[in-house]
């Protein structure tokens, strides 16, 4: 594992425009193998056209984009995912009437055959598929049901097996947490440390500082359009870290949060606790003792 | 989120199971079932001239005719567009066929290769105009309608100084065309249209298409959620591209057999197609909003089509009622696909 290595993704002074919106504005970033990058901001900062700046579905107006140390264009989606770097969207890229196998190999279907008898392995999809998520820990009984069956970490589930599958050295996650019920973000997050494990570099965005500071390894703050800068875990405390992503008043709204946290932390008390549920059990405690103190002053 | 292991008995039952679910949650069952119902209704009422050999040869024509464009257009639909100008194409290319034969002495082959070349050049404007503008293809396509109509008529008019060009079996070309397009394979002593074997070759070649190969799923893709297959990769635009320059091969595929069958060229013809054609897709299970939907139900919507429309006449009853149940046959159409679609979303477990 090289967290020191060299990024394998950097962008230095991006700006975007929309017309005459400034979604971004001079945004420098790196990510390296085996880390986890934490993309936090308020809504609108412009996390989402960060990364899909790149993940080559939008093209910086100004700015300089490395992989692996050489300046790259994209022009598309396609041109990213052939340089290693997979996308997971917040508006899921998944067919809700599409079975699960083909939507994971949506774009790059594997064939058999040749010249006008090229044809879609659907078997060998269908196997794929269902191997591929059984690694997450997701038994599929059917390959071929509709997407639209499965429920929200489910989908992000397929979205993250896919990119892992198809060789991503990159993995970027938009908000993979946001829809999600406890117990599922808890197992995404899982993914996102598996990744991490894997020796990919990921880009995690979430508005959660307690899922951020669970398997966070840096952390970005953007904020209209701008960084804050980049802060290592030990640099930045929870506690720093929660009133600069939201505004100190709006802790309070956390405390039903963070009681459903307590309440799932329980539940997972009886089987074994792998390293991110003891980061998220103490990352909740100290959300928690975070908030008594302040209910007291 | 079931992380249970499975057994090797539980994986065995499922097998069974899905096998049955996958047939229920087939799109193009409902029209499969309504097929069967339709023939055995008209295979009561009107027993003497529906069930005979001569009988089917008929209902099978006229289906053929539509469902070359119904296949076509069921391709489309499930990449989430329409065409409306298909109709309006069929009219033009047998035109353009007629004139070059009838005016400038063109062989009648490459006059229809002209044709073909022009059909192709209009889906591709149709596919180009539908993607700069971001418009509904539905307001695009209702515009080349309606343009397309015009320029054959008015130019037809202006060449030849009227709307139809007869006696095309005078020209060059003619023979060897007529064996394509227009020629009848005999079964048991009856002619049956080739048609008919366009129609299914087209059907066939279509469903490969959907189902077993890359594009099939880009397709499926294109229409199902667009901005999601384009961030995967899908060359969505191309696709869309290539399915509305499909759709125009189709009606000049019509236009030419129709020119040849009947030899001549009428600017008026393939009127209301576009509109069939899309019932006898919908009807075969496809979804109106894409992403959903099955060739093999496009043929057998036109089935239905051509033998509710024969068998009316076989058993006597006046053409007018032919609307009416088309019609309702829609409605109905689209109610059960919506029946059918939430049990494939529900066909989990
Ligand atoms: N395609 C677009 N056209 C015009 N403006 C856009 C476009 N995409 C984003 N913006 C604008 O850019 C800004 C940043 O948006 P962005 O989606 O990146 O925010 P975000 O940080 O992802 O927010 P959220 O947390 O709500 O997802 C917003 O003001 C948004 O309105
Ligand atoms: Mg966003």
């Amino acid at each position: 594992m090289s967290k020191n290595g060299n990024p394998i993704i950097e962008v230095r002074n991006i700006t975007k425009y929309f017309g005459s919106v400034i979604a971004l504005n001079g945004v420098s970033m790196a990510v390296r193998s085996g880390e986890v990058m934490c993309l936090l901001g308020d809504n609108g900062a412009g996390k989402s056209t960060l990364i899909k700046t790149l993940a080559g579905v939008h093209q910086q107006s100004e700015g300089e984009y490395f992989v692996e140390g050489q300046e790259v264009h994209f022009d598309s989606p396609r041109d990213a995912l052939d340089h290693g770097i997979a996308t997971v969207y917040q508006d899921l890229a998944m067919i809700p009437l599409m079975s699960i196998s083909r939507n994971f190999f949506l774009g790059s279907e594997p064939t058999k055959g040749s010249g006008l008898f090229k044809r879609f392995d659907v078997k060998f999809a269908d196997r794929v598929a269902k191997a591929e998520m059984a690694k997450m820990g997701i038994d599929i009984r059917d390959p071929s049901q509709p997407v639209g069956t499965l429920s929200g970490g489910e989908r992000q589930s397929v979205a993250i097996a896919r990119a892992v599958y198809f060789g991503a050295k990159v993995l970027i996650l938009d908000e993979p947490t946001a829809a999600l019920g406890v117990k599922q973000a808890g197992t995404v997050l899982r993914y996102i440390a598996q990744a991490r494990a894997r020796n990919l570099g990921v880009i995690f965005i979430t508005h959660n500082p307690h899922h951020a500071y669970a398997v966070g390894d840096k952390f970005t703050i953007l904020k209209r359009g701008r960084t804050f800068g980049t802060f290592t875990k030990d640099e930045l405390s929870r506690e720093e870290m929660v009133r600069m992503m939201s505004g100190a008043d709006e802790l309070d709204a956390l405390s039903h949060e963070l009681q459903e946290f307590e309440h799932a932390d329980k539940l997972h008390g009886e089987g074994k606790m792998s390293e991110v549920d003891h980061a998220l059990a103490a990352s909740l405690e100290e959300g928690e003792s975070l908030l008594n103190s302040k209910k007291e002053q | 989120m079931a992380t249970t292991t499975v057994t090797q008995e539980g994986d065995e039952r499922l097998v069974e199971a899905s096998l049955l679910k996958r047939l229920l949650s087939r799109p193009e069952l409902g029209a499969a079932a309504g097929a069967i119902l339709v023939w055995l209704i008209f295979a009561i009422v009107a027993p003497t001239g529906f069930l005979s050999l001569r009988g089917t040869a008929s209902y099978l024509e006229v289906s053929a005719q539509l469902g070359i464009l119904a296949v076509a257009v069921s391709l489309l639909m499930i990449a989430g567009e329409f065409d409306l100008s298909i109709g309006s194409l069929v009219g033009f290319a047998g035109a353009t066929t007629a004139i070059l034969a009838s005016q400038y002495g063109v062989p009648l082959y490459l006059g229809a290769i002209v044709a073909l070349v022009l059909s192709l050049a209009v889906g591709f404007l149709n596919g180009y105009m539908v993607i700069k503008t971001k418009l509904p293809s539905f307001i695009i396509t209702l515009g080349s309608l309606f343009i397309i109509r015009g320029l054959t008529i008015g130019t037809t008019r202006l060449i030849t100084g009227r709307t139809q060009i007869g006696g095309l079996d005078d020209y060059a070309g003619y023979d060897f065309m007529r064996v394509i397009f227009a020629s009848d394979i005999p079964i048991a002593g009856v002619g049956f249209s080739i048609s008919i074997f366009w129609w299914l070759l087209l059907g066939g070649i279509a469903t490969w298409v959907l189902l077993r190969t890359q594009i099939g799923n880009w397709i499926f893709g294109s229409g199902g959620a667009p901005q999601a297959a384009r961030q995967v990769g899908v060359p969505v635009d191309k696709v869309k591209t290539g399915l509305f320059m499909t759709t125009a091969f189709a009606a000049w595929l019509l236009a030419t057999i129709q020119v040849i069958t009947v030899k001549s060229a009428d600017t008026l013809r393939g009127e209301q197609q576009e509109f069939f054609a899309i019932i006898a897709v919908v009807i075969g299970g496809t979804l109106l909003t894409g992403g959903y939907g099955s060739a093999i139900g496009a043929v057998l919507g036109a089935l239905i089509f051509g033998m509710v429309k024969q068998g009316l006449v076989f058993a006597g009853v006046d053409a007018d009622w032919f609307y009416v149940f088309m019609g309702a046959m829609l409605v109905i159409a689209v109610l059960v696909n919506n029946y059918i679609r939430r049990r494939a979303e529900a066909a989990r477990k």
